[in-house]
């Protein structure tokens, strides 16, 4: 266990160096829902009835967002290192398996956790408003769902090894993912089918919870939201450990 | 040093099944340099892969390093160092820290891990690097910072797969100097794959010929070489068919072959060298007038042409099965 917690740390330090070194990549994550904070907004704001209410509702779905892409595209970063021969000069290491995956897992949570404070930061500057304890404990649970998002897209890296098979994928699966998570527009307007599709959707959750804790509701959508977040970072967790310790060729 | 038996390995998908390797047998003592000499597909780097955790066998057993492969594959990846075909280093980092967490995955200290690689990147001629980012080294560059990386935890045994290729020729003949010196200096025992003759021949004591995924033939490149084809011996002379006529009496003779200027013959079972006082002589003797006695070593592209019917160049037949393994 203690070995396990040092690789990580290893696996850590050198997968956060590059983005350290050059942190326009934490800009490029940021860029989507920035725009869409700028640009689809104040539109939204102007819609709501009480001004002023649309971004306590909008802002945590974007963070929602931030992490549903931020975590999906992590895997990116290994498909090249597959290819290359670096994964293969790692797996011949003794090195824990654990720590192969979850130290690059962690970088990817440290980045989203930036970011998730620079975005909520652009959300002050409009009419978004939450007390420190509720925007730590919304960051938390966002890192944790970036854990989870991340782990099952190194498993799919893995598994699928080329970015051309990888990228249509994903743009295949996150659009439909993310407006059933009723981010973009409250669900409660839509017909009984898609709110249904909806509910079963654990990111609607999530983002549900996010509402709710933003707001200083720490209730029974907050612990639902973190429960199904719990059991995403055990599931796909261990699908992204399984994926990692078997032999690939 | 390193103890196979029965090694095999054997893909199925849901189409077909590939017998990449088919029962393999290695012995080899420590301090050795030997050689896996095939075309490509012939399951070089398919037992290698499995002989350093990489891939699980089939069938059979090992001992790697003093450690059974299947029972202890911990104590296996502590023991071995391996550098793949591929590149080992990120191409966004920098050549020092790269190593320095290289060295991290094998629990090495950072203090030492620094001394190290600071004598490291001195020896492979890499000093100076450290804080370049890798994706700006030459391919030769590259390819010295992957077996700095293979040997950084001071392993007794490396396997190489393909180690030069890709490489211009200058710098593959300085790559084979260093891993000479890893060899007989170091004294690593080292383990590599190549399909090139020329490799083999300058770098492996040993070689093991392997096709189809079976070893075929083993020894040293000059005992492989006389075994099995015997040297080209070619008398330039005004006479050619009276120097053929003696050359074909000579012990050990044969495919004797007369042109224009020379003769020509394969001798087996001794070296064409020390034969040549004793030809000349011969020719003398009956007033055979000789320019020249050339000698030639048969090729271990001779060699692979007479054992398998095919030369390393050709690419025919188990390359495809292999890449849809």
């Amino acid at each position: 266990m203690k070995r396990a917690l040092q690789q990580t740390w290893v696996v850590f330090v050198r997968a956060s160096r590059p983005w350290l070194r050059s942190p326009v990549s934490i800009v490029v994550g940021l860029f989507g829902p920035i725009v869409y904070l700028v640009l689809f907004g104040p539109v939204l704001d102007a819609l709501y009835p009480v001004k002023g209410e649309a971004w306590q509702w909008f802002v945590p779905g974007m963070l929602l967002q931030l992490t549903l892409f931020g975590g999906a595209y992590a895997g990116f970063s290994i498909t090249p290192e597959i290819r290359s021969g670096v994964m293969e000069r790692m797996r011949v290491t003794p090195a824990s398996r654990a720590g192969l995956l979850f130290g690059r897992v962690a970088s990817d949570v440290v980045q989203l956790f930036v970011q998730g404070v620079i975005l909520l930061g652009v959300a002050a500057l409009f009419d978004f408003r939450a007390d420190a304890g509720a925007v730590l404990a919304a960051l938390v649970l966002v890192a944790g769902l970036g854990a989870a998002l991340s782990s099952a897209s190194y498993a799919l890296a893995i598994k699928l090894k080329e970015e051309n098979k990888f990228a249509p994928l994903l743009s295949m699966a996150l659009v439909p993912l993310l407006l059933l998570s009723g981010v973009l527009l409250p669900m409660d307007k839509a017909p009984s089918w898609l709110r249904t599709l909806s509910e079963i959707n654990p990111l609607a959750q999530v983002a549900n919870a996010l509402r709710a804790i933003t707001s200083g509701q720490y209730g029974s959508q907050a612990l639902v939201g973190t429960l199904v977040t719990i059991g995403l970072i055990v599931v796909l967790g261990a699908w992204g450990l399984r994926t990692m310790a078997r032999e690939h060729h | 040093m390193l103890k196979v038996r029965g090694l095999t390995k054997t893909f199925r998908s849901r189409r077909n099944t590939v017998e990449a390797v088919r029962g393999v047998d290695i012995d080899v003592d420590d301090g050795e340099l030997i050689g896996f000499l095939g075309p490509n597909g012939a399951g070089k780097s398919t037992s290698i892969r499995m002989l350093s955790t990489l891939l699980r066998p089939t069938a059979g057993e090992a001992v790697v390093g003093g450690c059974d492969l299947l029972a202890d594959p911990m104590g296996v990846r502590r023991r071995i160092g391996y550098v793949g075909q591929g590149n080992g280093a990120g191409l966004n980092q920098r050549v020092g820290e790269e190593l320095e967490s290289h060295a991290g995955l094998y629990d090495i200290g950072r203090r030492e891990a620094r001394r190290r690689v600071g004598d490291l990147l001195d020896r492979y001629e890499l000093g100076g690097m450290a804080g370049r980012k890798v994706s700006t080294l030459s391919g030769g560059q590259r390819r010295r910072l992957d077996i700095v990386m293979g040997v950084l935890h001071q392993p007794s045994l490396v396997f190489l797969d393909e180690p030069s290729a890709a490489l211009d020729p200058q710098s593959r003949s300085n790559l084979w100097d260093h891993i000479r010196s890893l060899n007989r200096e170091q004294g690593v025992t080292v383990f590599l794959t190549t399909h090139y003759l020329d490799e083999a021949d300058a770098l492996c004591e040993r070689i093991l010929v392997i096709d189809g995924g079976k070893i075929i033939d083993e020894g040293t490149p000059d005992g492989l070489k006389r075994k099995v084809a015997g040297d080209l011996v070619t008398i330039a002379s005004t006479e050619p068919a009276a120097a053929a006529e003696v050359a074909a009496r000579f012990p050990g003779a044969g495919d004797v072959a007369v042109d224009e200027t020379t003769a020509s013959f394969r001798l087996r079972g001794s070296h064409g060298d020390q034969a040549v006082p004793d030809l000349v002589r011969a020719l003398d003797d009956v007033g055979v007038p000789v320019s020249s006695v050339r000698t030639e070593r048969p090729t271990l592209d001779d060699v692979f042409l007479s054992l398998t019917g095919r030369t390393l160049r050709d690419d025919s037949g188990d390359q495809t099965k292999e890449e849809t393994a």
